[in-house]
């Protein structure tokens, strides 16, 4: 069972939300200009990381409204969660099945 | 390899039975192979089965970083069946449920493969039609499929809730009798044995940490235990697949999920076919342990980590209760979860790759099991000849480019 942070409503249950996956998935700005390949790799490629993991989340039994999160798909650690257009904060510098730094 | 049967089993009586064989030997790596398939679950040993018997490729290991079946293959519920709407996945998993028919035989190995029937309910007007139009789908592709009405749901499953007053009654159900269940780890341990006394070596323990290239064609991998070079590598390592992919560099459409699974205490025989239930969503067998095997959806995260959220095994038992009342006092007694990797369009990837002589077969999300003897067949095939076979030609990398999906969401009797 998580705990999320929504940026709005404040500490919420994980049965309010649904997991939206990867983020900062940009829409690309000149579509026309696209091949085939780079259709395929923003419609449907994901980075399906081990490890840290920057994430969507929807607040559905909430406030309805989409923020980004960074989770650890190892432990389920939750680092954070930001608003939409927020500046992406770092990830962590250690791996998510310990606390020690990776360096 | 020693042979099973009735002789061996009364001449294993008289020393107690201590003195069975191992069913496969733990070799040291050798320097080089023809092939390497990552991964020993029930599909990668069933790929270097059908290498060594159809292809006559016996210089092929089987690499696992943990124990072979120890992942989605021991964690499964079971469930065999092919009664797919499309007819690319039709003919795939009918393959294999043919195979499967077939397998204790050609195994010398008892799966337990028990043909009990599996019934697809239908709970509203839109599932009835989706239903009935895929028993003629099936059946025009040569799978046996039928329709059944409400009464005949409840004489097929007596214990089955068929009150006109719940919330989501029973409107008839679809059943292909032609499947049922098997024993998942007999499954691995049948093809680890069959391949191993084909001259396989599987080798536990041995995690692949990277994929060597020269120029653009394989060339080996990097293990725990040291460089083993290899003319080809065949990637089959469900939730892990992006991880290995990126090695070489190759994104997948492929996201890792939870899918959990439970048992109760063992009963006595109360349910002999198998259940599966789209709208409240659950699905239902018993083993011959007496266990009730439940299953149902995956968590909607991303996750490595064999486990989910308790809500989701909530949710799947308020589905059991509703169609099965007299569970209501069953106790549970294990949950566990896998890591499925899914796909875009609920279909696999049993394909070629970007890079020359390196092939993954990923992508079975929440159901991989009943494909267990067919992937490996079509994979094997596909690895030996250097191209797909024609059950497996749409199931490619490529189509995420071509656009031509074999989308399987909510086609596929159930949904993911």
């Amino acid at each position: 069972m998580l705990l999320i942070h929504c940026p709005w409503c404040g500490p919420r249950d994980e049965i309010e939300f649904r997991c939206g996956g990867e983020a900062h998935i940009a829409r690309p700005a000149d579509p026309t200009a696209l091949d085939d390949a780079q259709w395929a790799d923003f419609l449907f490629m994901r980075t399906n990381p081990k490890g840290w993991h920057r994430e969507r989340w929807y607040h559905g039994a909430g406030c309805r409204r989409w923020f980004n999160g960074i989770r650890s798909t190892i432990t389920h650690e939750i680092v954070g969660f930001y608003k939409m257009g927020e500046t992406p904060p770092p990830l962590p510098d250690r791996s998510p099945a310990s606390t020690k730094p990776t360096r | 390899m020693a042979r099973f049967s009735i002789y061996s089993l009364a001449r294993n009586a008289f020393s107690h039975h201590e003195k069975w064989p191992k069913l496969w030997r733990s070799p040291e790596p050798k320097p080089s192979y023809d092939v390497i398939v990552v991964g020993a679950g029930g599909h990668g040993l069933a790929t270097a089965y059908y290498l060594a018997k159809e292809h006559g490729i016996t210089n092929v290991a089987v690499l696992e970083k943990g124990w072979l079946g120890g992942g989605n293959t021991g964690r499964n519920t079971t469930i065999i069946r092919s009664n797919y709407l499309w007819d690319e996945s039709a003919h795939l998993y009918e393959h294999a449920l043919k195979l499967w028919e077939g397998l204790s035989q050609d195994l010398n190995f008892n799966c337990m493969v028990s043909q009990r029937g599996v019934m697809n309910l239908a709970h509203n007007l839109h599932d009835k039609r989706e239903a009935m139009r895929r028993v003629n789908a099936n059946r025009l592709n040569g799978i046996d499929a039928e329709w059944l009405e409400p009464h005949e749901v409840k004489a097929f499953c007596p214990i089955i809730n068929d009150a006109k007053d719940v919330r989501y009654p029973i409107m008839g159900a679809t059943l292909q009798r032609r499947g049922g269940v098997a024993r998942h780890d007999a499954v691995a341990w049948g093809y680890a044995r069959a391949a191993d006394a084909r001259g396989v070596d599987i080798i536990q323990n041995c995690e692949v940490t990277g994929l060597i290239r020269d120029g653009g064609r394989i060339a080996g991998v990097e293990t725990t235990r040291g460089t083993i070079r290899a003319k080809k590598v065949a990637l089959v390592a469900a939730g892990h697949s992006s991880v290995l992919a990126k090695m070489a560099d190759i994104r997948l459409p492929v996201e890792s999920h939870p899918l959990q699974a439970l048992v109760s205490e063992p009963l006595k025989p109360v349910i002999d076919c198998v259940v599966m239930s789209n709208a409240v969503h659950v699905y239902v067998s018993q083993s011959d342990k007496g266990e009730l095997v439940m299953g149902a959806g995956i968590d909607s995260y991303l996750s490595y980590a064999q486990r989910g959220s308790f809500p989701i095994i909530e949710h799947q038992l308020g589905a059991c209760m509703e169609l099965f009342p007299i569970f209501s006092r069953v106790r549970m007694m294990r949950t566990w979860g896998g890591i499925v990797d899914v796909c875009p369009d609920a279909s696999p990837i049993i394909s070629k790759t970007p890079v020359g002589g390196l092939y993954i077969n990923c992508g079975w999300g929440t159901g991989g099991f009943k494909a267990t003897p067919g992937s490996g067949w079509v994979f094997a095939h596909t690895i030996a000849r250097d191209e797909p076979h024609r059950l497996n030609a749409a199931f490619n990398l490529d189509r995420f480019r071509s656009g031509a999906l074999v989308d399987e969401h909510g086609a596929a009797a159930v949904a993911h």
